[in-house]
């Protein structure tokens, strides 16, 4: 474990107070095969809090959104998420091709067992959130990467959860794209204000969305290093050029680096 | 300069026209050599290779026109037993689908009842017809029944295989979305499994509707009784060498096939041209 002067120590729990979404204590993940994904990761989550997971391929990132969901539960320590309700958002847009825009948004509420107009009027306002609108009738054939990974978000958003789980969604995007969906981003957490765990391996995209970075070590994946990001929001696109913004992504990037060791 | 480009103008305005015509002629040219190749070959065996006596058993092309198609009272059987035909294999394919389909929903549900179930639909597929002709003869006499049960058992297994290959190979991450939103068995089947199989069923639906015209018409040749299909009438002028109105009773046969084929073929891309790049 390394310790800057920018970031805390992470080992121990953290006070809990009462707008905690989530608490990984230990939290370890070993799978019936013997591979150990994840050891001993300890953090929590509260409230408006936009924290980012980067590391190296095969780290066990996503491994740790599967913990937080429940999907995947850790095999050591403990995973205490206080909301049952998730957004979780995949690096594949996950759409059903046989549904249109509108009819691939009102998917969770229709799983949840909301009645017609609600789930229409749920859908029109995440679309419209997201800036689809005029594109409720189109099939995910006729979409581009970037919209269908809008109307992904789209879908999450309509059960407005207090916590995201977001795993690398826009990892396969070009930069230009990754960057406008980074600023959409941005704007949905200003004016939701969601707690959100996001995976990356990019560190400029970490260090752009976050209020918080934590650095992971190639498998078994364990937490190195922690750091406050301490941009206010809502930010903007220039951000990326400052010096200050330099300082820390060269920062994350070593202990990147020295997480291999 | 201008005189050359004047002069010009004529054949570049031809240009487009004449290609467009040449890439026509390109596409129907083919197949239309063949087919006179064809003709040219039947006809070489109807007049040349084969002496008077024996041309019974090629009768020229134009004669198989005439005395299948032209005749109104050939034409009239032909048509009737291509109809009853029809009705069978349709039949026979409908039930396929029905009880195919929910054969291999079944066996989505669990693995072990897969592992229980696909014995019977492998035993099903390589069991020769003729081997249970009198079985189906004791069970369902000899009537339309039975040639649907054929039709049923030759086409119901490529039915089972493409529904249950579809209904499994769902994204990893859709089922996990479902997962996390506490979708119910039924839910996940009607909501995501079976919409995702449907290019699936397709495909085995358009081998199945070969299949289920072949086995209409070889379940005639068996079961004899009621109105005549093409199978009965093909064995009929095989009995008193009618080599030319077998020739038109085949083309009958051959086309119900291919009329099968290529409607259900189309269903399938109608349904799934919105959901799909161009996959098949």
């Amino acid at each position: 474990m390394m310790t800057t002067s920018s970031h805390h120590p992470v080992s121990g729990p953290e006070p809990t107070s009462s707008s905690e979404v989530i608490e990984f204590r230990h939290a370890g993940k070993v799978f019936a095969d013997g591979t150990e994904a994840v050891r001993d990761v300890s953090f929590s989550l509260r409230q408006g809090e936009f924290v980012s997971v980067v590391g190296p391929s095969g780290c066990g990132k996503s491994t740790l959104l599967r913990m937080a969901s429940g999907l995947g539960p850790a095999t050591s320590g403990e995973v205490d998420c206080k909301v049952t309700n998730l957004g979780y958002v995949f690096q594949d847009a996950t759409l059903l091709p046989w549904r249109t825009v509108q009819k691939n948004v009102e998917l969770l509420a229709e799983l949840e067992g909301a009645p017609k107009e609600e789930r229409a009027r749920l859908a029109t306002e995440a679309v419209k959130l997201v800036g689809l609108d005029g594109f409720e009738g189109h099939y995910p054939k006729a979409l581009s990467g970037g919209m269908r990974m809008r109307t992904s978000v789209a879908r999450a958003l309509t059960m407005k959860p207090p916590l995201f789980l977001l795993d690398e969604p826009f990892g396969a995007l070009d930069e230009i794209t990754r960057e406008t969906l980074n600023e959409e981003l941005i704007r949905l957490f200003v004016s939701e204000r969601f707690a959100a765990i996001f995976i990356t391996h990019s560190i400029s995209e970490a260090a752009y969305l976050s209020s918080r970075v934590l650095v992971m070590s190639p498998r078994p994946g364990r937490i190195v290093a922690e750091f406050d990001v301490p941009f206010a929001y809502p930010r903007s696109p220039g951000l990326r050029y400052d010096t200050e913004f330099g300082r820390l992504s060269n920062e994350i990037s070593h202990a990147l680096r020295k997480g291999y060791e | 300069m201008t005189d050359v480009s004047a002069s010009q103008v004529p054949g570049a305005g031809q240009a487009p026209s004449s290609s467009r015509s040449r890439r026509a002629a390109r596409g129907i040219l083919p197949p239309l050599i063949a087919f006179g190749c064809f003709l040219g070959i039947a006809y070489l065996f109807s007049y040349i290779l084969l002496s008077p006596d024996r041309r019974f058993l090629m009768p020229p092309p134009h004669e198989i026109v005439a005395h299948s198609f032209l005749r109104t009272s050939s034409l009239h059987e032909q048509l009737q037993a291509t109809w009853d035909t029809l009705k069978v294999s349709f039949t026979g394919l409908l039930i396929a689908f029905v009880i195919g389909t929910l054969i291999a929903i079944v066996m989505s549900q669990a693995k072990s009842i897969e592992r229980a179930l696909y014995p019977y639909a492998v035993i099903v597929q390589v069991t020769p017809i003729l081997a249970i002709v009198p079985l189906i003869a004791l069970w369902f006499g000899y009537d339309f029944t039975s040639r649907v049960v054929v039709c049923v058992l030759i086409s119901i297994f490529p039915i089972i295989t493409n529904t249950l290959f579809g209904l499994l190979r769902v994204d990893g991450n859709l089922h996990d979305l479902f997962t996390l939103h506490r979708a119910s068995r039924f839910e996940r089947l009607v909501r995501l499994q079976l919409p995702h199989a449907i290019p699936d069923i397709f495909v085995g639906l358009r081998i199945a509707a070969g299949l289920s015209v072949v086995g209409a018409i070889v379940g005639e040749f068996f079961f004899r009784q009621g109105t005549p299909g093409l199978g009965r009438l093909l064995d009929t002028y095989r009995a008193y060498l009618q080599t030319d109105l077998l020739m038109g009773a085949l083309f009958w046969a051959v086309f119900l096939g291919i009329l099968a084929f290529s409607l259900i073929g189309f269903l399938g891309n109608r349904l799934t041209r919105n959901w799909y790049e161009e996959r098949r």
